[in-house]
């Protein structure tokens, strides 16, 4: 059985159709690329894995491990191990960047019915974490994301899925706005994640990312569908030719 | 089927027991007859063998009381309250205790419940506690007096306190034992005629807790009091009095719990805090009183008057407060900065949720030269509650160089509540310098949904970020009691999201 099936999904926002029937099948431990010009839908279909309340789901059907998605709270779908990384983080005032991620955590533990992880069990992972992610530990007792440079909030979204070790991540455009270095550490650490058990949807405008992050499949989308599948080598094709034959292919 | 029982711990946790302290104690009491009265007045003196002054004194404050009317000017609205319904004394049964083996042990079970500590041997047994980042927090040596009703139960922690030369004892025990310190300073601060309920519990007050520090001593452990009602249609109208002599040094705690009863229950304290030259006090209120129902019955009504004065030059007073309970607050701990130098702070962080209504805030009186004040409010309005800042920052004529430095945020959960603010500011010299700085924010629906996304539910979430806005506050709290007013914190906001 595929980890994730999207059938025929129609998504809309205030009234307006974004995603219009889009399949997607993916199997256990693959990395799929979804490329796309704006306002093709990449962002929406993150928002609605992830379970944001905005977008509404007028048809169609979600399966992660053959269970319904689009029946389940944001909380029970992370619990269940869908992770998203966003474009755009948000900043939490007041509150630690350790202490958030300790309470996430023991959140989805407490889900699965878990125990929590004890104090220094829970300090060691975050200090090892952090490290091989460049992260120091005084970034972690900052607010999070709070006066972070975009390279920070990035590397904090890769920490976070380090330590929630999610069995789908979703990265939104991860590389945007980040520079050539920030961009090599992001990529490393998600690549340290790549495993049999783990899959992957690497959402990206640009095919740059994928020189570092691998795919295994790549998905042009356009008007709320997948129009085209392909190998790696389908990201350099667009590289070269833009995206301006997919808009008229689905028109 | 855990499934099951988990769902149906969730809505018990939701919906019933949000208020964890509402449980009645089954313990014989004595009371006043109802109502009050010049007779009233004569009982409860009677009863606590005061001397002739003090019987004096609160007749004089029951006689002007009669003259008085109740304020209406706060943002709050309540059922008009029938002073003669009341019971202004009662007492658990049981008489001059001479150790804490000899409390009943009802009570005893109750503070237990309630998760304090009254037993000496387990607070001298010191557990090391650890806050969220692994850090030892440390021993926790709180020394605590116990108020039931209206009547101080236990003190711990006596003798200790003895050596240092620092008295820690109920106020009725100190009237008769150190008569003089209490007429030298009581109703210093609050006047008996200071206002409506202040008056009335200059009539009938029947106990609460005196601390006198002596010159340049350095209280060896936090004070602490738990003030809990339990007996239905009483009134509790503590008081307590708190002087730091020359260059002293005091941290106070208060707590206070209620059981749940569909009836209003009427609190009206009166707080006074004196502190000379070179002393400071450190005075921190975590008030839980039962908030009410979700539809607005029951509750207490706090109508409170907290003072301090900063008598000798280089005093400094210290508020910090988190108010989550009671379904009417009105309350505004003060400085008076009269010493030159002085300094006067106010911390707060009021919670209201369900139908609670908060009127809260803080009064500066600069009247010393260079005297400066700081105030960070923190309201959160959730539910149909309605949270009010109310505050007053004066400098007089002679505070030349006075500061104050005022931060007011509120923070909104939903649209069915209301967060206001309302800061008097009065500078009667032109070397006053005062800042104000105040913000009104929601919590964003993005910002909810990144916790979850995390794995956090709507409360947990909700949780986060309220204990986050209200950080700056919580850190100004000893650290034991920061852990446990995060919980607080927490229990209060459950079924205000969702």
């Amino acid at each position: 059985m595929a980890l994730l099936e999207i059938k025929k999904l129609h998504v809309e926002i205030d009234g307006k159709k974004i995603l219009n029937g889009l399949d997607l099948t993916i199997e256990k431990g693959k990395v799929h690329a979804i490329m796309g010009p704006n306002g093709s839908g990449k962002s929406t279909l993150a928002y609605v894995l992830a379970g944001k309340a905005d977008y509404k789901v007028t048809s169609g059907e979600v399966l992660f491990n053959g269970e319904n998605v689009l029946a389940m709270q944001p909380d029970e779908r992370a619990a269940k191990g869908i992770f998203l990384a966003f474009q755009y983080p948000m900043e939490i005032p007041g509150v630690a960047t350790m202490t958030f991620l300790r309470t996430a955590l023991n959140a989805q533990r407490k889900h699965r019915g878990e125990v929590e992880l004890s104090t220094p069990d829970f300090m060691k992972r975050v200090r090892e974490t952090a490290a091989k992610l460049s992260i120091d530990t005084e970034m972690l007792r900052r607010a999070v994301n709070v006066g972070f440079s975009g390279g920070e909030k990035k590397r904090n979204e890769i920490l976070q899925m380090s330590m929630l070790e999610p069995r789908l991540a979703v990265l939104d455009e991860t590389d945007s706005g980040l520079d050539i270095d920030a961009l090599k550490i992001v990529s490393e650490g998600v690549n340290r994640l790549r495993s049999p058990e783990r899959s992957m949807i690497v959402i990206t405008h640009y095919q740059r990312l994928l020189d570092y992050i691998v795919p295994d499949v790549v998905h042009v989308l356009s008007k709320g569908r997948v129009v085209k599948t392909g190998g790696k080598e389908l990201a350099l094709e667009l590289e070269a030719k833009g995206y301006a034959e997919f808009a008229d292919e689905a028109a | 089927m855990p499934a099951v029982q988990e769902t149906v711990d969730q809505v018990r946790l939701i919906d019933v027991d949000q208020y964890k302290y509402g449980f009645v104690t089954d313990v014989e009491s004595e009371k006043a007859p109802k109502g009050l009265s010049e007779d009233t007045v004569r009982f409860i003196s009677a009863k606590k063998n005061e001397p002739a002054w003090m019987l004096e004194w609160r007749l004089e404050a029951y006689r002007r009381w009669l003259t008085m009317r109740e304020p209406n000017w706060a943002r709050v609205e309540y059922p008009k309250i029938d002073y003669q319904d009341l019971y202004y004394y009662s007492a658990p049964k049981r008489n001059a205790l001479a150790s804490l083996d000899e409390v009943d042990p009802e009570i005893l079970k109750t503070y237990e419940k309630l998760g304090i500590p009254l037993r000496e041997q387990e607070m001298l047994a010191g557990v090391v506690r650890q806050d969220s980042e692994g850090n030892n927090l440390g021993e926790r040596r709180v020394a605590v007096d116990a108020v039931f009703d209206s009547v101080s139960v236990a003190t711990t922690f006596k003798e200790e306190l003895k050596k240092a030369g620092v008295i820690f004892m109920p106020i009725s025990e100190a009237l008769r034992e150190h008569p003089e310190l209490v007429k030298k300073y009581l109703g210093t601060v609050v006047p008996v005629t200071d206002n409506y309920f202040a008056t009335l519990n200059s009539a009938v007050f029947s106990d609460g807790s005196f601390v006198y520090v002596p010159p340049g001593v350095r209280c060896p452990m936090e004070l602490s009091t738990y003030f809990r009602i339990n007996e239905a249609n009483t009134g509790q109208f503590e008081r307590t009095l708190i002087i730091a002599d020359k260059g002293a040094y005091v941290s106070y705690l208060e707590g206070c719990t209620a059981p749940m009863r569909d009836e209003n229950q009427l609190h009206a304290a009166v707080v006074e805090l004196v502190a000379l030259e070179d002393a400071e006090i450190k005075y921190s209120t975590v008030q839980n009183w039962y908030p009410g129902d979700a539809n607005g019955k029951g509750g207490i009504f706090n109508f409170v008057t907290k003072r301090g004065d900063c008598r000798g030059d280089r005093a400094k007073i210290s508020w910090t407060q988190v108010e989550t309970g009671s379904a009417i607050t009105w309350k505004y701990p003060s400085c008076i900065l009269r010493g030159d130098d002085s300094r006067g702070e106010f911390y707060s962080i009021a919670i209201s949720n369900g139908r609670q209504q908060v009127d809260s805030g803080t009064k500066m009186i600069h009247l010393g030269k260079n005297t400066t004040s700081r105030i960070i409010s923190k309201g959160i309005a959730a539910g149909r509650s309605n949270n009010t800042y109310r505050g007053l920052v004066s400098a007089h004529r002679k505070a030349k160089g006075a500061r104050n430095f005022t931060n007011c945020d509120s923070l909104l959960i939903g649209d069915k509540c209301g967060a206001h603010t309302v800061p008097y500011i009065e500078a009667k010299n032109s070397s006053a310098v005062f800042e104000h700085e105040a913000t009104t924010s929601k919590i964003s629906d993005d910002m909810l949904f990144y916790c979850r996304q995390r794995g956090m539910s709507a409360e947990e979430a909700t949780a986060l970020v309220v204990n986050g806005f209200v950080k700056d506050v919580l850190q100004q709290l000893p650290m034991e009691f920061a852990v446990e007013a995060q919980k607080l914190i927490s229990i209060s906001l459950e079924g205000s999201v969702g």
